[in-house]
C-alpha cells in the first residue's frame, strides 16, 4: 500500500480546481459539517428547481480528500433528481466502507471511484464522507427526501 | 550531533520501536506529546503486579490484599518523589483530564452546596461578577470545565493572549488577574506551540490577588526537571502515559490545605469516612478524590516509568530534548513554504513543534510522513481556539522523547519535500 493509490489524479484535480464551488442564495436547506479531529469544514445548501432537481451550493476548508469530495459530491448531484443523489450518496457511503476491496461501478458514482484508495485508510474515510454527510443533513432540513423523483430522470 | 542520551541503547527498552510500519518501514515515532512508548520495565510490572500480588487495595484481610495495598501506596510514594510532593498530597485520577475537572467540579459544587445553605469553603464559592483566567494556548482540558463553571456559577473567563510568536502577553497580566479574579488555570508548557510559560509569575499575580492557582503540567512533567511545589501554584494535573507510564491513570498534586478544603468530585466507595442513609462524611485527601476501584496496576507501571526516567536522569532528558528540539526548529526553518506554529527560538521551549506547509492541509502531510512510517499528530491538538489565534485550521506536529534522535527528525524532513513535491506546492 503507498500513498499515491490514496491521491489518484482525479482527486488532486478536485482539489486543485474544485467544481462548482460557491454557495447559493436562499437555500431550502444547509448544513455546516466538522471533524472535530481535524477541523475538516464543509457548508453544503441544497434547493429544488423549477424541474424538482437538486441544486446545490457548498464551500468549504480543509484537507485534499474532504474538499475534493466535495467537488465531486457537487459535480454528481447538481441537476439530479433527489432520489437518483441518493443513489450516488448510498454508492460513495458503500465504496468508503468497503476497505478498498471494492469495484466501484463508474456509471454510478464518476470521478467518485478515485476514492477507492481512501477506504484503506480509516482516518481518511470520514474526510471524504463528510461533505456527503452534510448533503443528506441539508436535504433532510430542507425536506428534500429521496422519493421526491423530479420531473423525470432520464 | 551528540545527544546528551544513548538513544540506541533506549531504543531496545521499547519493544513497539522495532516494529515496522506501512510496509517494511521502521517505525519512526514522534507523537509522544499525544502518548509516550512504554518501555519493557513498564510493562514487566504491570504483568508482574497482576501475576503476583493482585487484589482489592484497602481492604481485605488477606495477605494479597496487604501486597496489592503495598504495592499500590509505594507507588504513589516513588510518583510523589519524582516530582518533589509529599506522598498523601497526591491523588491519582484516570487521566489529567479528570484531574483538571476534579478541580473545577470543586467550584461548582461548592457554589451549589454553598446555594442550599451547606458549609463550605467560601474560596470555591462563585458568584457572578466573578473571574477565571486561562489562556489562549490552553488544552480543551483546562478549557471546557472552566467554560463550563461560568455557565453554572455566573462567572466570567478571561484568558491571557498569545503572541504571533507563541508567547504569552503578560503585559496587561496584572489588569487580566484582578480583585475579581478566584481561579487562574495556566498550562506549564503549550502542547501545541510547545511554549514553556513563566507559570511561577502568573501564580505570584494569582496569590496576590487572593486567588487559587492551578496549573497543568501535561506536557512539563515528562519532558524536564519539575518540582510541583517550586511551580508557585495551589493545584497540578498531569497524566502518566505522557511519561512512558500506562494509560487510565492522571495525578492531581495540591497543598494539603487547599486539597483539604475541597469537596469531592466522584463520590462512592471508599472515598468516604462515614456513611448513614441520610447523609456521609469524607475522607481526608488523597482517599476524598478516588472514589471506586482505583487503578492500582497502572499505578504499578507508572511508578516503574518514574524509576526509568530517573535512573536516564531528566536534567539529561530535558538537554537531550532541548537538543533534538533546536535541531527540528533549524531544519523546518529551513524549508520553503514551511511556518512554524509557536516559537522559533528554544528558549523557554518544549520538544512539542508544530507547522504548516503552504497549500498542503496538515492531513496530507500526516499522509506522506505516515507513507514513510514516520508519526506525527496533525488537526487542531484539541486546542482549537489557539489554531483560530494562528488564523490555521489545524497544524502537523512532531513531538520527542528520549528514543528519538536526529535522524527521526531527518525522516520527517524528507516526507514533508516529498509531499510538496507530490502536491507541486
Amino acid at each position: 500500500m503507498d500513498v499515491e493509490s490514496l491521491y489518484q489524479d482525479i482527486i488532486l484535480d478536485h482539489y486543485k480546481h474544485p467544481r462548482g464551488r460557491s454557495l447559493i442564495d436562499e437555500p431550502s436547506g444547509e448544513s455546516h459539517q466538522v471533524n472535530p479531529t481535524c477541523g475538516d469544514e464543509v457548508t453544503v445548501q441544497v434547493s429544488l428547481d423549477d424541474d424538482g432537481r437538486l441544486v446545490i451550493g457548498y464551500e468549504g476548508q480543509g484537507c485534499s480528500i474532504s474538499q475534493a469530495s466535495a467537488s465531486v459530491m457537487s459535480e454528481m448531484v447538481s441537476g439530479a433528481a433527489p432520489a437518483d443523489a441518493d443513489t450516488v450518496r448510498q454508492a460513495f457511503v458503500e465504496l468508503m466502507h468497503s476497505k478498498g476491496a471494492a469495484d466501484p461501478d463508474e456509471e454510478v458514482l464518476g470521478d467518485g471511484i478515485a476514492f477507492v484508495g481512501v477506504a484503506k485508510y480509516p482516518a481518511r474515510i470520514k474526510c471524504a464522507l463528510l461533505p456527503w454527510m452534510a448533503l443528506q443533513d441539508a436535504e433532510a432540513k430542507a425536506g428534500i427526501g429521496p422519493d421526491q423523483e423530479g420531473t423525470s430522470t432520464s | 550531533m551528540l545527544l546528551p542520551l544513548d538513544v540506541d541503547r533506549i531504543r531496545k527498552d521499547f519493544p513497539i520501536l522495532q516494529r515496522t510500519v506501512r510496509g517494511e518501514k521502521p517505525l519512526v515515532y514522534l507523537d509522544s506529546a499525544a502518548t509516550s512508548q512504554k518501555p519493557t520495565s513498564v510493562l514487566d510490572a504491570e504483568r508482574a503486579f497482576y501475576e503476583t500480588a493482585n487484589a482489592g487495595v484497602h481492604r481485605g484481610a488477606h495477605q494479597l490484599a496487604e501486597e496489592a495495598t503495598d504495592a499500590y501506596e509505594s507507588a504513589r510514594r516513588r510518583i510523589a518523589g519524582f516530582v518533589g510532593a509529599e506522598t498523601d498530597d497526591i491523588v491519582f485520577t484516570k487521566n489529567a483530564t479528570e484531574s483538571l475537572n476534579l478541580v473545577a467540579y470543586a467550584f461548582s459544587n461548592a457554589t451549589a452546596k454553598a446555594a442550599h445553605g451547606a458549609e463550605v469553603d467560601p474560596r470555591f464559592v462563585l458568584a457572578p461578577g466573578d473571574s477565571i483566567v486561562v489562556t489562549q494556548m490552553e488544552h480543551h482540558a483546562n478549557l471546557v470545565p472552566w467554560q463550563e463553571v461560568c455557565a453554572k456559577t455566573g462567572a466570567t473567563l478571561r484568558w491571557i493572549g498569545v503572541s504571533d510568536d507563541g508567547r504569552l502577553e503578560l503585559d496587561d497580566l496584572d489588569s487580566l488577574i484582578d480583585d475579581t479574579t478566584r481561579v487562574v488555570s495556566v498550562v506549564h508548557q503549550s502542547n501545541i506551540l510547545g511554549t514553556v510559560n513563566p507559570v511561577r509569575r502568573i501564580m505570584d499575580r494569582a496569590h496576590a490577588v487572593g486567588a487559587l492557582g492551578v496549573v497543568d503540567a501535561c506536557q512539563s512533567i515528562p519532558h524536564a526537571p519539575v518540582d510541583v511545589s517550586a511551580l508557585g501554584a495551589d493545584l497540578v494535573g498531569w497524566s502518566g502515559h505522557k511519561m512512558l507510564g500506562p494509560t487510565g491513570i492522571g495525578m492531581l498534586w495540591g497543598r494539603p490545605e487547599v486539597l483539604a478544603a475541597m469537596p469531592p468530585f466522584i463520590t462512592g466507595g471508599s472515598m468516604i469516612e462515614t456513611v448513614f442513609m441520610e447523609h456521609s462524611t469524607y475522607a481526608a485527601p488523597p482517599k476524598r478524590f478516588e472514589a471506586g476501584s482505583p487503578m492500582v496496576a497502572q499505578a504499578v507501571g507508572l511508578a516503574a516509568a518514574v524509576d526509568y526516567l530517573t535512573e536516564l536522569g531528566m536534567d539529561r532528558v530535558e538537554a537531550h530534548e532541548h537538543a533534538l528540539t533546536g535541531y527540528a526548529l533549524e531544519r523546518l526553518a529551513d524549508l520553503r513554504g514551511v511556518r512554524i506554529i509557536g516559537p522559533m527560538t528554544n528558549e523557554d521551549r518544549g520538544g512539542a513543534v508544530s507547522f504548516v506547509v503552504e497549500g498542503l492541509h496538515p492531513h496530507d502531510v500526516g499522509q506522506f510522513l505516515d507513507d514513510r512510517g514516520v508519526a506525527v499528530r496533525v488537526g487542531h491538538h484539541c486546542a482549537w481556539p489557539t489554531c483560530r489565534r494562528f488564523g490555521v485550521p489545524a497544524t502537523t506536529r512532531l513531538s520527542t522523547y528520549v528514543y528519538n534522535d536526529t535522524s527521526d527528525i531527518d525522516v520527517a524532513i524528507e516526507g514533508i519535500l516529498a509531499a510538496q513535491n507530490f502536491f507541486g506546492v
